[in-house]
């Protein structure tokens, strides 16, 4: 299997064809179309769990792997993937969840996909298969590729195997929910992160901020009548539902924008209907026609982070936030590198890597 | 560059004590804390503003003169040690915490800032920084983000690659780099990821955001003896089966035991083969249920003494006892040298009974202290440098640890660093094609490689003449390893 892996890149690096390197293609949406005419590179096929040892913290997996077979995995031994990453349909799998690089609601208290990476197995831009990071916790030998590897589109390498670190699930969750305006749910989220509080998420959206309690059950209990509400009698249905963007709001044709900013950023002042996670982190805005991409851009930038174009991107604006010129001399530095005849995904992350 | 004319330059933009190039004056900066390796630079800077920083590297670029960063230089690998023809670049007095947020909760400081002075700077709003290394009151946050440290709360809490969120880096031209972002998630290339534990070989970080997070409620900890080390590994396992993240685990062996007992009296098990420290850290109700789990876990698993100190001062003395075992190590030995591999902690017994056979061969003391939740092992071996030879073997013992942690499907490293202690083992731990793009990574940033030269990676040749150690995961079988 790598060796036929191997002889395509080597074939598509001697002509210079891009490879779209795709998984199980429910992430399509997400990215800048892939510049040039590519051929596929089909990563389904090299699936499976390499190793899995639930006292180890660690599960090592084929890229190919479905997320579904991989999650089942872990539930038999009560693990989970902390970072609760969403699938976007059945078929997704382990790679193309890494190189995505995205998180669910569960990442402002556990972390990224990033935090959880430990090694990774990956074919480089020559075919070359290379082994970084390692199956252990700590690993400080050699610089961090594996790391970066998670979020970067499949433009640096095709990912083989990944090594992740699992946690136990929360013995206990509970979800409660209450009435608040958009001002006071900043300011209560953030203030509550600054206390021993066992929060796993949060929401607004629609007036209502949701906080979901997970650990212990004496611990939820005992924040639960300190931070008072009322409990949500469907607590795993209403988080599954802003993780897989089915809740009503993401059901529109307008552009939805992705601002991961400073939690405590006052609310955007931009028309449109926006819905938070992260303790304020993360909004997503409903955009329409009077919003340019600069505006929200630079009203990102102004609130500490970013602005992404998640879905719905009918005016092929690029949908990652510019890097400035320091920045971008680095990244094509980097692709450079590890792909020199530019054949991964090309265009996908920016047009220049 | 002739010194003179370096100097020369230096000063033109730098008072006169922030350039020293007089032997004496620069004989505190000749290693950082692994002191067996020693060398003066060409000259030390002592900047006090980023953007005299800036212009030191613009210099060094553009004659082409190696630079070495050093924080407060506890690193135990060599990593500032410094270059004969370089400067040494300390970032020691850009040492102001320049903003706390504390509702935003993240602290923005200097590269010099000392690790426990962000906590201490956090207190007051109930928050801390959480990565704890044993240095804490001495080394930099530039150095452990540089190194990705660790501590004892790792498992529970991460390294420095999870509790930070912006760096500014310089590159050697002296560019300055904004990478990430006062959000969680940002735009491009992982680069604070690869900045982490990158030992000052892509940039000189100047500026750090760190997360803050709240201090738990309350912290109890229960500490349980085995006469049995394989028993001890099994307990740590039980321990993480059964869901629970401890904040702390930590064991200690025998021999480390009487080691610190004699020298504390903290009232250890003497009897012992291996002391387990489980903290737990939370709200009071969840510490009460956690500490009871432990508690039965422990009793299952064997252990032949189980104690919960209830008050704070029990809880703190036991943990003196384990942050006690270098003093104690420098008490019953004239030198001792600390190791850092990791292991997947199923190989724990092999490795240590491994870790004796070698003691035995070299006919070295080591004592044995292990972060068991993520699997670090320190092992420290004990030896006196004046014995002609002494250090030469301790080396050999230390690096054959290594080899075997790679073996067992470990690393080299945990979060001391390769810096130029380990550089003959990541040929062990990695084939051509990963150190060659490792140093295509560097030359992204640093083509010319002038940044911390010679460090961290080994050239393709140095590993080609060491070719004959050469071992890979789990390709060659460890004969002396007894298996289960
Ligand atoms: C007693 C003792 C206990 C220790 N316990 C632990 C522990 O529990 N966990 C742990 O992880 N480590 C531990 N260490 C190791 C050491 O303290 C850490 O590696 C620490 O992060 C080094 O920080 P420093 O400021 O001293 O860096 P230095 O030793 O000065 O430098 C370390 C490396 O960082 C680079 N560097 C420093 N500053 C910068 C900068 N601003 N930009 C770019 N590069 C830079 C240097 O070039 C060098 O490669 C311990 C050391 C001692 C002596």
């Amino acid at each position: 299997m790598i060796d036929q892996y191997q002889a395509a890149i080597r074939i598509a690096a001697e002509h210079k064809t891009p490879l779209q390197i795709c998984g199980g293609g429910t992430k399509y949406f997400y990215g800048n179309p892939i510049t040039g005419r590519s051929n596929l590179l089909d990563a389904t096929a090299y699936r499976g769990i390499v190793d899995y040892e639930p006292t180890e913290l660690v599960m090592t997996a084929r890229a190919g792997t479905r997320l579904v077979d991989l999650e089942a995995a872990l539930d038999r031994y009560g693990q989970m993937l902390a970072f609760e990453p969403p699938y976007f349909g059945a078929a997704a799998t382990l790679g193309g969840c890494v190189a995505a690089g995205l998180s669910g609601p569960r990442r402002a208290a556990a972390g990224a996909v990033r935090d959880f990476v430990l090694g990774v197995r990956m074919l480089n831009g020559q075919g070359e298969d290379l082994n970084f990071g390692g199956q252990v916790m700590k690993n400080v030998a050699g610089y961090d590729v594996s790391r970066l590897m998670a979020g970067a589109m499949g433009t640096l390498g095709m990912l083989l195997e990944v090594s992740l670190k699992v946690l136990p699930k929360p013995a206990t969750e509970i979800t409660l929910r209450m009435q608040l305006d958009e001002t006071a749910a900043i300011e209560k989220m953030n203030r509550w992160a600054g206390k021993p509080l066992p929060i796993s998420a949060t929401c607004h959206v629609n007036g209502e901020l949701f906080v979901r309690l997970s650990g212990a059950e004496s611990a939820v209990r005992a924040a639960q009548v300190k931070l008072g509400g009322e409990e949500l009698s469907e607590s795993s249905v209403f988080w599954q539902s802003i993780r897989e963007q089915t809740h009503d709001f993401f059901q529109s044709a307008k552009p939805l924008w992705r601002l991961s900013i400073k939690s405590t950023a006052s609310p955007l002042l931009l028309p449109g209907k926006q819905l938070m996670e992260w303790n304020g982190g993360l909004r997503w805005l409903l955009g329409d026609e009077s919003m340019s991409a600069e505006t929200i851009r630079k009203i990102a930038k102004d609130a500490g982070g970013y602005a992404t174009l998640f879905r719905n991107n009918e005016s092929c604006i690029p949908v990652f936030h510019p890097l400035d010129s320091g920045m971008m001399n680095v990244h094509r530095a980097l692709k450079e590198k590890f792909d020199p005849s530019g054949i991964f995904n090309p265009g996908r992350l920016y047009p220049e890597i | 560059m002739s010194p003179q004319e370096l100097v020369k330059s230096l000063r033109s933009f730098l008072s006169p004590e922030a350039v020293l190039y007089e032997t004496e004056d620069m004989k505190p900066y000749e290693c950082d804390g692994l002191s067996a390796y020693r060398q003066l630079p060409m000259v030390v800077v002592l900047p006090q503003t980023e953007a005299q920083v800036i212009q030191i590297l613009q210099l060094c670029h553009a004659t082409q003169t190696p630079v070495v960063a050093r924080g407060a230089g506890t690193g135990l690998s060599g990593g500032a040690l410094p270059h004969a023809q370089g400067v040494l670049l300390s970032l020691a007095k850009l040492n102001q915490i320049i903003a706390i947020d504390p509702l935003a909760r993240m602290a923005r400081v200097q590269p010099g800032v000392r690790n426990l002075a962000i906590s201490e700077a956090a207190a007051p709003y109930g928050l801390y920084y959480a990565p704890d290394p044993s240095s804490q009151i001495a080394c930099s946050i530039g150095g452990n983000v540089a190194e990705n440290s660790g501590g004892v709360h790792c498992l529970k809490y991460g390294l420095t690659v999870h509790n930070i969120l912006r760096l500014r880096v310089l590159t050697i031209s002296g560019e300055c780099l904004e990478i990430g972002g006062e959000s969680l998630d940002s735009a491009g290339y992982d680069l604070l990821a690869l900045m982490t534990g990158s030992e000052g070989m892509l940039g000189i970080v100047t500026e750090i955001t760190v997360k803050l997070i709240p201090k738990p409620e309350k912290a109890q900890l229960v500490m349980a003896a085995f006469d049995d080390v394989l028993k001890a590994g099994n307990a740590v396992a039980n321990v993480i089966g059964a869901g629970i993240i401890p904040a702390g685990m930590e064991m200690m062996d025998k021999i480390t035991i009487h080691a610190v007992e004699d020298f504390l009296h903290a009232g250890y098990d003497l009897d012992a083969a291996a002391i387990l420290f489980c903290e737990s850290d939370g709200g009071a109700e969840e510490v009460a249920d956690e500490i009871k789990r432990i508690y039965a876990i422990m009793q299952q698993s064997g252990a032949t003494k189980i104690s919960t100190p209830q008050d704070e001062a029990g809880r703190l003395k036991c943990w003196a006892g384990r942050k006690a075992a270098f003093p104690a190590a420098g008490r019953i030995s004239p030198d001792y040298y600390c190791m850092d591999g990791t292991i997947p902690r199923k190989r724990l017994a092999d490795v240590l009974r491994g870790i004796e056979a070698l003691s035995q061969e070299y006919g070295l003391r080591c004592m044995n202290v292990f972060h068991a939740g993520d699997g670090n092992l320190h092992p420290l071996i004990l030896y006196d440098a004046n014995q002609p030879g002494e250090l030469e073997k301790t080396e050999e013992f230390g690096g054959k640890i290594l080899e075997m942690c790679i073996r067992v499907g470990g690393a080299i490293t945990g979060e001391h660093g390769v810096g130029m202690e380990k550089i003959n083992q990541m040929c062990a731990q990695f084939r051509t094609g990963e150190l060659a793009m490792f140093h295509a990574v560097k030359a992204a940033f640093d083509p010319s490689g002038l940044l911390n030269p010679g460090k961290a990676v080994p050239t393709l040749h140095r590993c080609a003449e060491l070719g004959a150690m050469h071992v890979h995961r789990g390709e060659e079988k460890f004969p002396e390893l007894p298996r289960f």
